[in-house]
């Protein structure tokens, strides 16, 4: 069962890690602004210059 | 009275608007003004017409006043604009509020194709902010306003932007403490989950290793989630009250060391569990108790309304100054719908006047050069020279924000879990220093520290600080959805312990876009359609409501027009000279009252009679006077003259109070006078006249028609055609309260459950671990349902 303690080592590490991200997270302002991306993901690309007549 | 619908079906391609005067087409596509169809044939020349695919009519119709942005090329008021700038980028934000849908949203993140100079936009959509990155010796700051005001998304540059106030670092760090907790609650509870089923003899090795992370994962929460908790009831033990924080704090106390006791002792598994689960909730409260609209502000004084500069004529050069850097004796240009930043005199021009901002009085009023002229008045007409003998801050209106009442901090009432906690704190202790002692003299030393820690460990009014905050922001979220929007949760309790009303007149109990016309004079069928022609070349309102009045068709083209801001508009159609306009302009010698708006005619120089312009009460209005009546005490304090005073009769009963001309000053006073009385009083203004008042008041509310447009700083706003529902929003206030009690009964229950078992020594960890959570879940369904079912009660939405 002494595989247990590298488990939980390893558990406790991942999340660290989640935590960090999500620090890393807040810090770039992802967390600011949570509607406008919504929004914006749905607009069409613009096409290229010639097929717009 | 005539109907005023002209049954013309067009609506604007841009703006939505019915097309009512005279008809713009650009590809075939119809417009109601010049303005909607300029910036339609901005996008259509850069492939941005995309603008209208994704919403109908997306855009808004622009007022079409001339704009002075030259201050903008200062660097003195360009580095105190920009966040960031060096040799080759700016990155500036600007608020806009014309930001209302996706095709904005779009359009505004494409502003590259209309300038090079822009690199990039990116918006945010709930603040309504555009931060603009760009180039500025490509495109200036000027240039770019400009380019955002042509396609009707002009930004708002006020004095208060200037200051910017960056709020978001308190949240920010709140957020990040509940990320912290909710980690090691998550963490805590996996390794505290062999323990509450029971371990068998091999997994006794890992007891004291989970036992000591669950110490580390509890000391982090400890000392860096709660950390607030300590500060607040260390800051309010030193002032000698005890607020909710002080028996939060000495749990969380109790808590870590009675945790951190059995484990380094090797006696039990400490209640790490309870601890994490408890500040995590409790932060959870904290932070629904500080969401906050992000895009309305409660906070404005007079700096929002002012100009950022002014015109400053210094050796015959014109030059732009910012606010701030006025002196006495400065001579200022004042151009046709500026604002006048400081008391100063007329040295020059004819001055017509609206002191709606001041007095509530929203018709001009004409002033002769060497008149003073009070800050705050809008030129309407031609530019003016003045010179300014008082400075901004001392001026007429601006003096009001030296009132000591915007000095003062929130003294607002005491809070109901406040005036508990003081009560709670003490029967806990009561109750855990009798177990104390009664296990003392009974002789079982380790049983009383137990049972002492025990008792206050359970008796947790974990529950006051989450079901309130959880409560009042669901009557926050019931209310925004009704056009009432609060400032913050403490405002609901303000609410329902109101008892007394007081009305500004203009614009909060009046629709400031709806007037009643009737016309006073004849007028044949020839005539009326010649007023109709020349009135729809003008964009002033009344001149818009005239035409729809007259309702005339077969218009006729006007071969001449001239229009003379702040006097009436000059007409030559078919032969015909059309006057439209105020009375000293049109008839200087009629024995017309001067006091009531009109709108005079005359054709080829013969006087035809006036056009009287009342305005229109709202129409909830009789509804909510007459449900009022019955609970409230009701006051009327208006700062414009008694003209009104019949039709106000017919709606107010006889025996409300009713005052006329009143100053901001006298408003203030007038609320003060009625809190002396022990009235707690709400006050419903529009303006920054009624700033002062707004502010004293027990409840300011700021009634309004848009709420991206300024108001002044206040307690909570309220569109225009909500305000019917006000006693609704009042008795869901009072039934919100009376949820936080009931939830405080229920949550009572758990506690002297857990309290039975904690007395007697008894309370194993995984009993704490089990009742907290179970009460917080009752709490939370509880207060839930009860707030909509009240809401339904209210009818609201």
């Amino acid at each position: 069962m002494n595989i247990l303690y590298f488990l939980i080592g390893c558990s406790v590490l991942m999340a660290l890690i989640f935590l960090g991200a999500f620090f890393w997270a807040s810090k770039n302002g992802q967390h600011d602004d949570v509607h406008t991306p919504a929004v914006r993901m749905l607009f069409d690309d613009d096409k290229p210059e010639e097929e717009q007549v | 009275m005539k109907s005023s619908s002209t049954s013309t079906d067009t609506l604007c391609f841009h703006c939505g608007n019915e097309i009512s005067g005279e008809l713009h087409i650009a590809d075939e596509k119809q417009f109601c003004c010049a303005g909607c169809k300029s910036v339609y044939q901005i996008l259509n020349q850069n492939n941005l017409c995309n603008y209208y695919n994704y919403n109908e009519a997306p855009g808004q119709t622009r007022q079409e006043t001339e704009q002075h942005f030259e201050f903008l090329n200062e660097p003195k008021i360009f580095s105190q604009l920009v966040d960031y700038t060096d040799d080759n980028i700016t990155l500036i934000t600007f608020y806009i509020p014309a930001i209302h849908c996706s095709s904005c949203l779009w359009l505004l993140e494409h502003l590259h194709k209309l300038n090079k100079g822009v690199m990039q936009s990116r918006v945010d959509f709930l603040k309504k902010q555009v931060a603009v990155t760009f180039n500025q010796h490509i495109v200036s700051l000027k240039e770019l306003v400009e380019l955002l005001a042509s396609i009707g998304y002009e930004p708002l540059i006020s004095l208060q932007d200037v200051v910017k106030e960056k709020k978001d670092s308190v949240n920010r760090d709140l957020i990040r403490k509940i990320a912290v907790a909710g980690f090691c609650m998550g963490n805590v509870m996996l390794f505290s989950f062999p323990e509450y089923l029971g371990l068998s003899s091999f997994e006794h090795q890992f007891q004291s290793l989970f036992g000591w992370l669950n110490l580390a994962f509890g000391s982090v929460v400890t000392f860096y989630c709660s950390r607030d908790f300590f500060v607040s009831a260390w800051g309010s033990l030193k002032n000698k009250i005890v607020n909710l924080d002080t028996p939060l704090a000495v749990i969380v106390a109790v808590l870590f060391i009675r945790s951190a006791f059995e484990i380094i002792t090797g006696t039990g598994p400490g209640f790490s569990d309870t601890l994490t689960g408890l500040v995590f909730l409790l932060l959870m409260g904290r932070w629904v108790k500080q969401r906050t609209y992000q895009h309305i502000s409660f906070n404005r004084d007079y700096r929002s309304y002012f100009p950022v500069a002014v015109t400053v004529i210094k050796d015959g050069q014109e030059k732009p100054v910012p606010i701030g850097d006025l002196n006495i004796g400065d001579r200022i240009l004042i151009r046709n719908n500026e604002i006048i930043p400081a008391d100063s005199i007329l040295m020059k021009g004819e001055g017509y006047f609206d002191f709606s901002f001041v007095t509530g009085e929203s018709q001009p009023v004409n002033k002769v050069l060497g008149e003073i002229i009070y800050a705050g008045g809008r030129q309407i007409g031609e530019a003016l020279e003045m010179e300014i003998v008082k400075p901004v801050s001392q001026s007429y209106l601006t003096r009001l924000w030296n009132n000591e009442t915007f000095k003062r901090n929130d003294n607002k009432i005491r809070n109901f879990n406040d005036t508990i906690a003081r009560y709670f704190s003490a029967v806990v202790l009561v109750i855990a220093f009798a177990s104390l002692g009664s296990w003392w003299v009974l002789g079982d030393t380790k049983k009383a520290w137990d049972a002492f820690s025990a008792v206050l460990i359970v008796a947790c009014p974990c529950v006051l600080a989450l079901s309130t905050p959880l409560t009042l922001s669901t009557v926050l979220g019931i209310f925004d959805k009704n056009g009432f929007y609060l400032k913050n949760t403490d405002v609901v309790e303000q609410l329902a312990r109101i008892d007394t009303v007081v009305f500004d007149k203009t614009g909060t109990i009046t629709c400031p876009n709806v007037v009643n016309l009737t016309f006073t004079g004849r007028l044949s069928l020839q005539e009326e359609t010649l007023i109709a022609s020349a009135a729809r070349n003008s964009s002033h309102p009344l001149s818009r409501e005239i035409v729809k009045w007259l309702g005339a068709s077969g218009l006729v083209p006007v071969s001449q027009y001239r229009e003379m801001a702040g006097k009436g508009i000059v007409a030559g159609i078919d032969g015909h000279e059309v006057c439209l306009g105020s009375r000293s302009f049109i008839a200087p010698d009629s024995a017309v009252n001067e006091n009531s708006s009109s709108v005079h005619i005359s054709i080829d120089g013969n006087y035809k009679g006036y056009f009287h312009v009342r305005q229109q009460w709202r129409s909830e209005l009789k509804g909510l006077i007459d449900t009022l009546k019955g609970g409230f005490r009701m006051h009327l304090i208006s700062g414009d003259t008694s003209s009104e005073n019949k039709s106000l009769e017919a709606i107010f009963p006889s025996y409300v109070p009713v005052l006329f001309k009143q100053s901001p000053h006298d408003k203030l006073n007038y609320i003060k006078k009625l809190q002396l009385a022990q009235y707690k009083t709400m006050m419903l203004g529009d303006g920054l006249n009624d700033a002062g008042a707004l502010r004293q008041s027990d409840l300011g509310v700021a009634v309004t028609d848009n709420i991206n447009n300024f108001t002044p700083g206040c307690d909570a706003i309220l569109q225009g055609d909500e305000l019917g529902k006000l006693p609704r929003f009042i008795k869901q206030a009072k039934d919100a309260v009376r949820v936080i009690k009931y939830g405080f009964g229920i949550a009572s229950v758990y506690n002297l459950i857990g309290v039975y078992f904690a007395v007697q020594g008894q309370l194993s960890p995984l009993t704490a671990a089990v009742l907290m959570p179970l009460s917080t879940i009752t709490i939370i369904t509880f207060t839930n349902i009860a707030n909509r079912y009240f809401a339904k009660k209210n009818k609201l939405k």
